[in-house]
């Protein structure tokens, strides 16, 4: 009795006491430096790559006209507002002339006085050129002095030169008046071309100064994205080249584009290159001006080489590479980049197609690091 | 020969197991506490390691960027990417922040460091240097690379700021030293994240700049937008992430910099100092201090149950030594179950550690070597305390066994 209680007892100490015994091992052996890192691993495929390049830039005019006064004044009246359409030549406005007017009637009198005067020259010329005919008829005849008869001649010529004076004072009394009617004309505000009026920078009633804007417009067909690329990925990109343009009010859709022209000057600020995008169709409703917009850029495919996805890329004592399982051992294997695409898989040179790399790992991992493949690294939920 | 002690701990073996148990989880909370400790050391490792950089240049007179703010231009990077002994040279910005996730049901708010990565591509330092899922950045903007602890999932749709960013990757202990779990986006984004104000503010700014006569100038079309757009851009950066050749040593490199470029560098053992002894220095004290004062109780703890335990057994003692049980018989069997009952303590201590350590917010770091101290510390105490129970059970009278 004793003693099989006694064996009872030991059965049960061992029942509590093994477990723990366990539960330590295992944690000495799964947590902590010891334990082997979860890693995922996956197989270099060779495979062609359709890299792409992402840039923003915002939605801008390619034709935007300023319309103002070549000179200082006051807006008289403006026939358009914001969001009209306007055609070629259609009058948008017109600048307060001031005393234009009066000049104006000032210079039609004076023109009217040239005239009379002109008039009046005329006639003096004529009498004095009849006169000298027929004092010269008398002198041929000596019925007079030759002094009498060269008067006239004398009288004549001094007529003949005040008629020019007076075809020359109208002349001049028209210019002025043809000067001032340019002039009115020019305070008009007409649209170059046919657009879209995008501001009323001046009310009427408004002073502005010469060459400040009152209008401004664009053409609605030219817009296009002033796009900015990071100059680090950017090397292959090229006019004509497809793009696909996401504005930022209508993140659901896609509208598609082309690369019109790469800029030649970059922005050596912010490191970017600059390239002028193109829509395909200027989408209706106008998207408007500086909206934010987000550019991808197809590039010209890449030839099939071995390819994985960047996470396995690890930077290790200075090198780029990555993790290649050999043998059931880790080693790291320096890689040069080929080529990405915005996926996430990159070309490199260095491994072959078929060998098997780590993706991802709980840690980082180290030449020797005990490690132990599984499908998801635990934590990560799907 | 038989083991007294065996029999003994045999004959209340429920006790003893139950004791021991109680006793591993007064242990096991120290452990943990230990382990706070250390994780607390080890966010603000990890921070440095996942930087992976060799020097920081920051600000002149500062300890930026985790210690003290610090701005540099973006373009000051070119002018250390030439000097003698520079692998490579990137910049980064770190910003702490709330940042939600807006696509859920329930909005999320998680206190995260933003951490803006130049776009050279994986590998260069700044980015996390390991991914758990998904992929790492390849726009040069409104994607994300978010630190598992946030909470964030591969897809979450992220504002940060007026922004949102798409997650692509998650990745696993990129900590702020702070503990708060960090998010990557390219630094395009990041410089304007932390610089730009809402829109309100915006609009104040602009209507400020337009009210004053010196910018809006009727006979100076033109300059009042100029004043605005130069308003609000940022082209500053935190620090430049340096990477030294093989071959140079970081104080040869780190040296010119200081020199000729008049900024601050930091080395990788400057930049522990300050992370360690400064940043974190009184909140590890005050981790240190109450770790201190547990192990102190977890002793005198360990010493009563052991005191209590001989004393329970007094009378037996008693008549062990009244049939002439030798003393180093008694002495051996209250050393082998003080010694035992402290095996089974650290044994259930080090378990409840490891299980309780993932439940924890802030990262618990469990060091084997810690482990080992624990444990010696667990047995001198456990000896120290039978010695006193020891001389207590030698000076017993064997009449008592008899009296009573």
């Amino acid at each position: 009795m004793t003693f099989s209680a006694m064996n009872r007892r030991t059965l049960l100490l061992l029942a509590v006491l093994v477990p723990i015994l366990i539960l330590l091992g295992y944690v000495a052996l799964r947590s902590g430096p010891l334990a082997p890192v979860p890693v995922t691993t996956t197989k270099v495929e060779s495979r062609a790559l359709q890299p792409a390049l992402f840039g923003i830039g915002t939605v801008q005019a390619r034709y935007t006209y300023s319309i103002g006064p070549t000179v200082a004044g006051r807006v008289l009246r403006l026939n358009v507002h914001v969001g009209d359409q306007v055609k070629a030549g259609q009058l948008l406005g017109e600048m307060d002339p001031v005393d234009l007017g009066q000049r104006q009637s000032g210079l039609d009198a004076a023109m009217r006085s040239a005239q009379a005067q002109l008039q009046q020259a005329q006639a003096q010329r004529d009498f004095a050129a009849s006169q000298a005919e027929r004092y010269d008829q008398l002198l041929a005849v000596h019925g007079t002095s030759k002094e009498v008869a060269d008067v006239k001649r004398q009288e004549l010529r001094v007529a003949d030169t005040a008629l020019a004076a007076a075809r020359d004072a109208l002349k001049r009394a028209q210019a002025d008046a043809q000067g001032v009617g340019a002039q009115r004309g020019n305070l008009k505000l007409i649209a170059p071309a046919d657009g879209l009026i995008t501001a009323r920078d001046a009310d009427p009633g408004t002073t502005v100064v010469a060459g400040a804007p009152v209008i401004e417009m664009i053409d609605p067909n030219s817009l296009w994205i002033d796009t900015r690329f990071d100059q680090l990925s950017a090397s292959s990109l090229a006019a004509g080249e497809a793009a696909r343009i996401v504005l930022r009010s209508r993140s659901g859709q896609t509208l598609p584009g082309s690369v019109l022209r790469v800029e030649p000057l970059a922005d050596a600020v912010t490191e970017e290159t600059l390239a002028k995008v193109r829509f395909a169709q200027v989408p209706k409703p106008l998207p408007p001006l500086g909206e934010l917009a987000e550019v991808t850029v197809s590039l010209p495919a890449l030839p099939a080489r071995p390819t994985l996805p960047n996470a396995s890329l690890q930077h290790v004592d200075g090198k780029l590479g990555v993790w290649r399982i050999h043998a059931d051992k880790l080693e790291f294997v320096p890689v040069k980049v080929l080529g990405s695409d915005l996926e996430g898989h990159v070309q490199v040179d260095g491994v072959k197609a078929g060998e098997r790399v780590v993706v991802y790992s709980q840690r980082s991992l180290r030449a020797g690091s005990r490690f132990s493949i599984v499908d998801r690294i635990p934590g990560v939920t799907p | 020969m038989i083991s007294l002690a065996g029999r003994d701990i045999l004959h209340a073996w429920g006790k003893f197991v139950f004791t021991g148990i109680g006793l591993g989880l007064l242990i096991g909370v120290t452990l943990t506490m230990a382990g706070v400790y250390r994780g607390m050391i080890d966010d603000a490792m990890v921070l440095l390691d996942n930087s992976g950089a060799d020097l920081w240049v920051v600000q002149k007179d500062t300890q930026g960027p985790y210690a003290e703010s610090s701005s540099l231009y973006d373009d000051t990077w070119r002018g250390i990417a030439a000097m003698p002994g520079v692998a490579s040279a990137a910049n980064v910005t770190y910003l702490t922040m709330q940042v939600r996730a807006v696509n859920r049901s329930q909005q999320r708010d998680v206190r995260a460091m933003v951490v803006g990565v130049s776009a050279d591509g994986p590998g260069t330092a700044g980015w996390p240097p390991y991914l758990v899922a998904g992929r790492q950045i390849t726009r040069s903007h409104y994607e994300a690379v978010a630190d598992i602890a946030s909470g964030f999932r591969l897809g979450d749709t992220l504002q940060i700021r007026r922004n949102r960013y798409t997650v692509v990757g998650l990745t696993r202990r990129m900590v702020s030293s702070n503990g708060d779990p960090m998010v990557f986006i390219p630094l395009k984004d990041a410089q304007q994240a932390q610089f730009l104000k809402d829109n309100e503010a915006i609009l104040q700014q602009r209507r400020r700049t337009a009210e004053n006569p010196a910018f809006n100038r009727p006979g100076v079309p033109g300059l009042l937008d100029a004043v605005i757009a130069s308003q609000s851009s940022n082209n500053y950066v935190n620090a430049v992430l340096v990477r030294i050749k093989p071959g140079t040593t970081a104080n040869e490199v780190a040296e010119p910099i200081r020199r000729w470029k008049r900024l601050t560098v930091f080395t990788r053992a400057q930049m522990e100092d300050i992370l360690v002894n400064k940043l974190i220095a009184t909140a590890a004290k005050q981790i240190g201090m109450f770790m201190v004062i547990l192990a102190m109780v977890s002793a005198a703890i360990v010493a009563f149950i052991i005191y209590t335990l001989t004393m329970d057994k007094i009378r037996e003692i008693a008549v062990l030594k009244l049939i002439g049980t030798r003393n180093r018989t008694i002495a051996a069997m209250i050393m082998q179950q003080a010694l035992a009952l402290g095996l089974i303590g650290f044994a259930v201590g080090k378990i409840t550690a490891t299980f309780a350590a993932p439940i924890f917010p802030k990262y618990v770091l469990l060091l084997p070597g810690d482990s080992l101290k624990g444990l010696a510390a667990v047995i001198v105490i456990c000896a120290l305390a039978s010695l006193i129970a020891i001389r207590m059970a030698l000076k017993v009278d064997p009449a008592e066994a008899i009296g009573g």
